[in-house]
């Protein structure tokens, strides 16, 4: 399927081709003082002794207490207000492939719809045959039902960081994206119970919140791939999500994903929405602008260690990170931690698989030296992950969008970790 | 049930318990016809040859009353934009700037999109509530403050397409797969692939991040 090649990674090998890093004491602690019994061994703890809430406590249960801190974030200086504003994921504190609902990103433009179920209507009208109207349980009636993990990442992610290095996070600089189950139907089989005209080409996507957001998707792509979804990893979309219905076009950036779906019209052209012209738009160097730049280039970040999430003990470390493509299934992740000196395959764990998240994972030892920690993502196309400056000398610096190029993260001797720009 | 429904259902049972399944292709019949009511109530989307555009017109000179009654607030008397709200005049030449100015005027590649927009979403927090008449003189306002019409224009759905933006030539199709082949290299470079490496730039020096990661630092 892939071309991946596993070799494990090495600690050693990897950390001899690291700059400065001939000259590595030996693990272990220099440590003098005779050791003393753990308190959280010795002393019986309160929850070893009472009783706690029982079932039913919480009906719908939330994480441990401990966790508070496991949140989105939102930046505030980015926009004039909460309502059209966004959140991010907290890459940092999450592992594997799939994020959690309660935590995956926000972008509104008119805050979160409350639908009532009952009350919404899809509509499909337009070049076909039938127009039609369903309910939700009409539309949950249809065969052919499917689930599928895809990434959707905001096409702004990174956004901020094209003209140099600025949110010290990667919850920040690459938290605009979240990978769910999502469990729906395809949108084909509605195009096709609705006849869709030969004329055809493109199709507008309408949803049902107060900025009656609308994208143009070429109808190639709805009949190809996208989906209508009413699930997310199990239960019912969240309401920040699209509650109770939303758009999945694999690949393609966050914002043509519409939430809260209500009418899909099928038409010969495109109806060129402020979505599509003044915003999710490339304007390059030149000045003339990329428009429908609808796939999300191969990209990839290192979670762990970065600045929200610092090194604290010197000897065994795991680096961990994500890479995804719209274009098809990672092929191979490239780790460095000299500046993109020298690379290092890293180890792929968890299903790979089209347009999700993929999790990979370098085990080292850190003895307190200066790393410049970058990974570098390989699709199933043989596209490489680019670095900034690959990027902007083809871009500029004023595309807002589509910024793929490779994080740098510098790990000081004391484990603070800073999202840096280097050469 | 009826009788004949009752034998259909022990034929299915005896054919292995199966259930029918649609024919591959085949309609199911779910949903229902779409009312031109209906339609009309939700399509009101207007496309760059005009197609959707209700019949009505406006002068510059209404929208500029009613832009200062119902959007000025956060987009400036003259649409110069108030705090961070979008800016919606102006900036026409600055595409190659330092820090581009995006507007109606200087950006976007069709009118049809205006009218569309803020027929669907603006005022902000009472969308859909402006008149056709309204949208065309808001519109008509708007292409005044960007120099684009004069002061006694009056838009209407018969002249609207007569109206030409001055950016619309810049927009061209992703051609990433073109201009950016050089990114496609299953053979990237492993080993002493640059001379020294050099931090150019710190996020921390900027310090522009909300509080949220643990900044006690202590190494064991
Ligand atoms: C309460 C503040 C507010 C008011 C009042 C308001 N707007 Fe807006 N406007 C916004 C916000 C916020 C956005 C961006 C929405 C988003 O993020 O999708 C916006 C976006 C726009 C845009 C698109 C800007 C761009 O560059 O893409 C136009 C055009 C616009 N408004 C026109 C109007 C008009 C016309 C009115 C009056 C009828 C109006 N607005 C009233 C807040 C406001």
């Amino acid at each position: 399927m892939t071309e991946r090649k596993d070799r494990p990674a090495s600690r050693r090998g990897f950390l001899a081709a690291a700059a400065g890093a001939g000259a590595l004491a030996a693990t272990g602690r220099a440590n003098a003082q005779a050791p003393k019994p753990d308190p959280a061994i010795t002393e019986p703890q309160d929850w070893n002794r009472h009783l706690g809430p029982g079932v039913d406590h919480a009906p719908y249960g939330k994480p441990s207490k401990f966790e508070a801190g496991v949140v989105r974030r939102h930046v505030g200086w980015l926009t004039a207000d909460t309502v059209s504003s966004i959140n991010f994921t907290p890459l940092h504190q999450l592992d594997g492939i799939v994020t959690p609902n309660g935590l995956c990103f926000e972008r509104h433009h008119a805050g979160v719809a409350e639908i009532e179920p009952t009350k919404h209507r899809l509509m499909i009208h337009g070049l076909v045959e039938k127009p039609l109207v369903f309910t939700m349980d009409d539309l949950k009636r249809f065969p052919g039902r499917v689930n599928k993990l895809y990434f959707l990442e905001c096409a702004a992610n990174g956004g901020m960081e094209w003209r140099g290095a600025q949110l010290n996070g990667c919850q920040f600089t690459h938290g605009m994206i979240h990978n769910v189950w999502y469990t729906g139907i395809p949108l084909k089989t509605l195009l096709d119970e609705a006849g869709v005209r030969t004329n055809a080409k493109w199709l507008l996507a309408e949803g049902a919140d107060a900025s009656s957001m609308t994208r143009s998707i070429p109808i190639e792509k709805a009949m190809k791939d996208c989906l209508v979804v009413w699930g997310m990893n199990g239960e019912a979309l969240r309401a920040e999500q699209g509650y109770p219905l939303r758009l999945v076009v694999p690949g393609w950036e966050g914002n043509m994903w519409i939430k809260w779906l209500r009418r899909l019209e099928v038409g010969e052209q495109p109806w060129q929405q402020r979505e599509e012209t003044s915003k999710y738009t490339d304007l390059l160097a030149d000045g003339r602008s990329r428009r429908f730049t609808f796939v999300m280039d191969a990209k990839s970040v290192v979670t762990n260690p970065s600045p929200q999430a610092p090194l604290r003990h010197k000897g065994p470390n795991v680096l961990t990170g994500l890479a995804w493509s719209g274009r098809g299934a990672i092929a191979r992740v490239d780790v460095s931690i000299d500046g993109g000196k020298n690379w290092q395959n890293a180890r792929i764990d968890g299903p790979v698989l089209p347009m999700s998240l993929t999790r990979f994972y370098v085990d080292f030892d850190w003895q307190g030296q200066d790393l410049l920690i970058q990974s570098r993502a390989m699709d199933e196309t043989g596209y490489v992950q680019p670095t900034k400056d690959e990027l902007r000398k083809v871009r500029g610096v004023n595309s807002i969008y589509h910024n793929n190029g490779i994080q740098t993260w510098h790990v000081k001797p004391n484990g603070e970790t800073e999202n840096v720009e280097i050469l | 049930m009826s009788r004949s429904s009752k034998v259909w259902l022990g034929l299915a049972l005896a054919a292995a318990l199966a259930l029918p399944a649609f024919a591959q292709g085949g309609k199911t019949g779910l949903g229902r016809s779409a009312l031109p009511e209906e339609i009309k109530a939700w399509d009101i989307d207007v496309r760059p040859d005009g197609l959707g555009l209700p019949p009505g017109k406006g002068s510059v000179k209404d929208g500029e009353t009613l832009f200062l009654e119902r959007c000025a607030a956060c987009h400036g008397e003259f649409a110069e934009g108030v705090g961070r709200w979008p800016v919606l005049a102006g900036g026409q030449g600055t595409m190659m700037a330092d820090r581009p100015e995006k507007t109606i005027g200087s950006f976007w590649p069709d009118l049809s999109t205006a009218f569309d927009y803020i027929r669907r979403a603006m005022p902000y927090g009472n969308a859909q509530s402006l008149t056709a008449d309204e949208t065309y003189a808001i519109v008509a306002f708007l292409l005044n403050m960007n120099n684009i019409v004069k002061d006694d224009f009056v838009l209407s759905r018969e002249n609207f397409l007569t109206v030409k933006m001055p950016n619309a030539a810049a927009f061209y199709d992703d051609d990433r797969e073109k201009a950016e082949k050089h990114f496609w290299n299953r053979t990237p470079c492993m080993t002493n692939c640059k001379p020294d490496t050099r931090i150019t730039g710190r996020a921390a020096v900027l310090d522009v991040t909300p509080d949220g990661g643990d900044k006690s630092i202590k190494v064991e």
